[in-house]
């Protein structure tokens, strides 16, 4: 029968009128592979497409953000006459006075105001609360100098960057010729040094560049993705667990799951908004607060779990349930011996899914006050803090040229967080993963 | 031309009216384990099993055989209640057994299905290790405490599926490492482990080779001392040899029923025929 119409195929070639199959297998046989040779060339193609992509985002936020893990620092003599510290309370001596009175004896030449202003402005405000902190920590004796390295501000450190050029004219840059010819005389003296940059990794957020840190954010982080997982997972599961076991197959199940999945699409800043309304305003929880935070989160990662969770039940032959239920086990016996162990990895991984949407979710946080300027380290799930990402989007935000490396670096430590979070994650999955 | 007759037989006989299937042969035994009168199953509209009425004797093998899509699966698994999981699947009749219809709203389907035991088609042995496919079961129930009773338990299960003598050096490997007639083993194991009355195959050895299956023959054979067995298969050998009593369904009817020996010589019914000597089927 095929040979027969492949016959008037293939026509005339045919010396003997019939023609093997074969031969019509070995004419097509070139074509295929062309077209399997194209196929994986497009996949190939597509792959590098991704993979430059991503090189090039990653390069162009380690470049533009590395230089922000140093911080330029200069010395300063600080000679502590008698009568400078309090001797009663030495907290509440006049540190600003004392470090302006020891830059002013550094530059002996400046007098006039408008100049001490301007030679003030090349120290970070922090230099004070440095001194004092030494100070505190181990009380001098009256008449000794300190040697202290003090944070430089943020123009003189994007100076030493070099992300600020001194060849252009003076109009053009945040430090005016007077101040560049000062700072010269300070690196003449060895006097200005780049260190790493402990403050960024240990302080909160500041109007000060080179005062801001990112572990404020970062603790902010922490609270409120403990406050999501403890919530979403235990629930998620449960909701899966249910549905997909337990409940009987009707119109309102249908319902249910119709509106799971639509959940799942909603824009997440609407989840802020139902945070704003049921969250703060009707039962009057903190705002700003990582416990709301979390709870508005979770309410957006719900929907990914359970999803991800009932794929993962559905994933497991039902010959298991079968076997158990037939030596006469119970269902929440099937379910918690044979079903869910095998369906935890899957859950694991739209958990993760869930968790790393919520880490680099603002928009909701928006709506319950989490992009307010919090400087403290957040100590609690109660206490007002910031998020990694919203502390990305506020720096962004910021005019100072120093808080466009931070923005980046912030970006760098957020990556750091997510790729570490979802490694916990799959080495938690690969130990349950003994599917033998 | 007279092949050609037979086969328009064979096939107008098949497709008779419904009336005239009643089941032949004597459907009651002198000492029934489980008793079913008319039953009836149905998944949503559809009729898969019609007015079923059959008796399965005290340690007796009962074959059940018949083409695909005859209702014998969907029947067996009627008899400890499997078909619960199903969601549109609904019974009706009286499935009796210890003189109780197991489809009363008093009877708790985990108890029930604790004595009324389950061999599957394919080997489905859970995913963990050999000791502990057989010791979950009597260990949910409670019927072993301590680690001593779970050793023995799974030591003479095993035993008594014919396995111990393989296994007994890795009770410890996964129970899915094993070839498939030895799965098998395994889970008629862990189906006599919680010591039922009744042990329900379902075509047992569709997937296994000749010698595997050979070795679940002989094993059913010494089962049956100690337990009643319903056995599903394809096989018309395989019913010959291991059952004492044979039950022919075809189209969701019990078409007949009656001694393996009287079944597979002189069959009563046209179709049974038909099907016993291969020409449909």
């Amino acid at each position: 029968m095929i040979k027969s119409t492949k016959k008037s195929v293939v026509g005339s070639s045919a010396s003997s009128g019939r023609i093997k199959a074969i031969d019509i297998v070995n004419k097509g046989l070139k074509r295929r592979y062309r077209k399997e040779k194209r196929f994986r060339l497009y996949g190939m193609l597509s792959i590098l497409a991704s993979v430059a992509f991503l090189a090039f985002l990653l390069t162009s936020i380690v470049f533009n953000g590395y230089s922000a893990f140093l911080q330029t620092y200069i010395k300063l003599d600080v000679p502590l006459e008698a009568g400078m510290i309090d001797k009663q309370e030495p907290g509440r001596s006049d540190f600003q006075g004392i470090i302006k009175s020891a830059i002013r004896s550094y530059y002996p030449e400046v007098t006039e105001r408008q100049d001490k202003r301007e030679l003030y402005a090349l120290f970070s405000s922090g230099a004070a609360f440095q001194l004092r902190d030494t100070v505190l920590s181990n009380p001098p004796e009256e008449g000794t100098t300190l040697s202290l390295w003090v944070l430089a501000d943020d123009d003189v450190d994007m100076l030493m960057k070099g992300h600020m050029k001194r060849d252009v004219p003076e109009g053009s840059r945040r430090l005016n010729d007077k101040q560049l010819r000062w700072i010269e005389r300070l690196e003449a003296d060895k006097r200005v040094e780049k260190r790493f940059n402990t403050t960024f990794f240990s302080a909160g957020d500041s109007r000060e560049p080179e005062l801001a840190g990112i572990w404020g954010a970062v603790k902010g982080s922490i609270y409120t993705m403990l406050v999501t997982l403890a919530l979403s997972f235990p629930i998620g599961i449960c909701a899966a667990v249910y549905l997909e076991e337990f409940a009987p197959k009707n119109l309102a199940t249908d319902f249910i799951e119709v509106n799971i999945n639509n959940l799942a699409a909603v824009p997440s800043i609407v989840f802020g908004l139902l945070g704003l309304a049921v969250f703060l305003n009707f039962f009057g929880m903190p705002r700003s607060t990582p416990l709301v935070g979390g709870i508005v989160l979770m309410l957006m990662t719900l929907p990914t779990i359970i999803i991800a969770s009932r794929a993962a039940l559905k994933a497991v032959p039902p010959s298991i349930r079968e076997a158990a239920l037939g030596v006469g086990s119970s269902k929440l016996q099937v379910v918690a011996s044979h079903v869910l162990p095998l369906a935890l990895p899957g859950m694991l991984t739209g958990t993760i899914i869930g968790m790393a949407q919520a880490l680099g979710e603002t928009a909701p946080l928006l709506m319950i006050g989490m992009v307010a300027f919090i400087v403290d380290i957040p100590g609690g799930f109660t206490d007002p803090a910031a998020v990694m990402p919203v502390q990305i989007y506020l720096w962004a935000d910021s005019p100072e040229r120093a808080f466009v490396e931070r923005t980046s670096a912030a970006i760098m430590v957020l990556l750091a967080f997510l790729i570490s979070m979802n490694a916990v994650a799959v080495v938690m999955r690969k130990r349950f993963e003994r599917r033998w | 031309m007279q092949e050609v007759l037979n086969k328009k037989n064979v096939e107008k006989r098949i497709l008779a009216p419904r009336e005239s299937r009643d089941t032949i042969g004597r459907i009651n035994v002198s000492n029934p384990r489980m008793i079913c009168r008319d039953v009836n199953v149905y998944y949503g509209d559809k009729q898969a099993i019609r007015n079923v009425s059959i008796d399965i004797g005290c340690n007796e093998v009962l074959a059940m055989i018949g083409p695909s899509g005859c209702g014998k699966s969907t029947f067996l698994r009627c008899l400890n209640r499997m078909n619960d999981t199903i969601d549109n699947c609904r019974v009706t009749g009286e499935i009796l057994f210890d003189d109780k219809d197991i489809y009363d709203s008093s009877i708790d389907v985990v108890p029930l299905r604790a004595q009324i035991g389950m061999v599957f088609q394919k080997p489905n042995p859970f995913p963990k290790t050999i000791y502990e496919n057989v010791a979950w079961a009597p260990r949910i129930h409670g019927i072993i405490e301590s680690k001593s009773d779970a050793d023995e338990i799974v030591e003479t299960s095993l035993q008594k599926a014919g396995l111990w003598g393989e296994v007994k050096d890795r009770l410890d490997q996964p129970g899915n490492g094993l070839s498939g007639g030895q799965q098998q083993r395994l889970c008629i194991a862990r189906a006599i482990a919680v010591s039922p009355e009744v042990i329900l195959m379902d075509e047992p050895c569709s997937a296994l080779d000749p010698i595997a299956t050979a070795k679940i023959e002989d094993l059913i054979e010494e089962l049956r001392t100690q337990y009643t067995i319903a056995i599903v298969t394809h096989s018309m050998q395989q019913a010959s040899r291991v059952s004492q009593r044979t039950a022919f369904f075809h189209l969701g009817d019990l078409i007949e029923v009656g001694a393996t020996e009287a079944i597979f010589t002189k069959p009563s019914h046209q179709l049974t025929e038909d099907y016993i000597t291969g020409r449909y089927g």
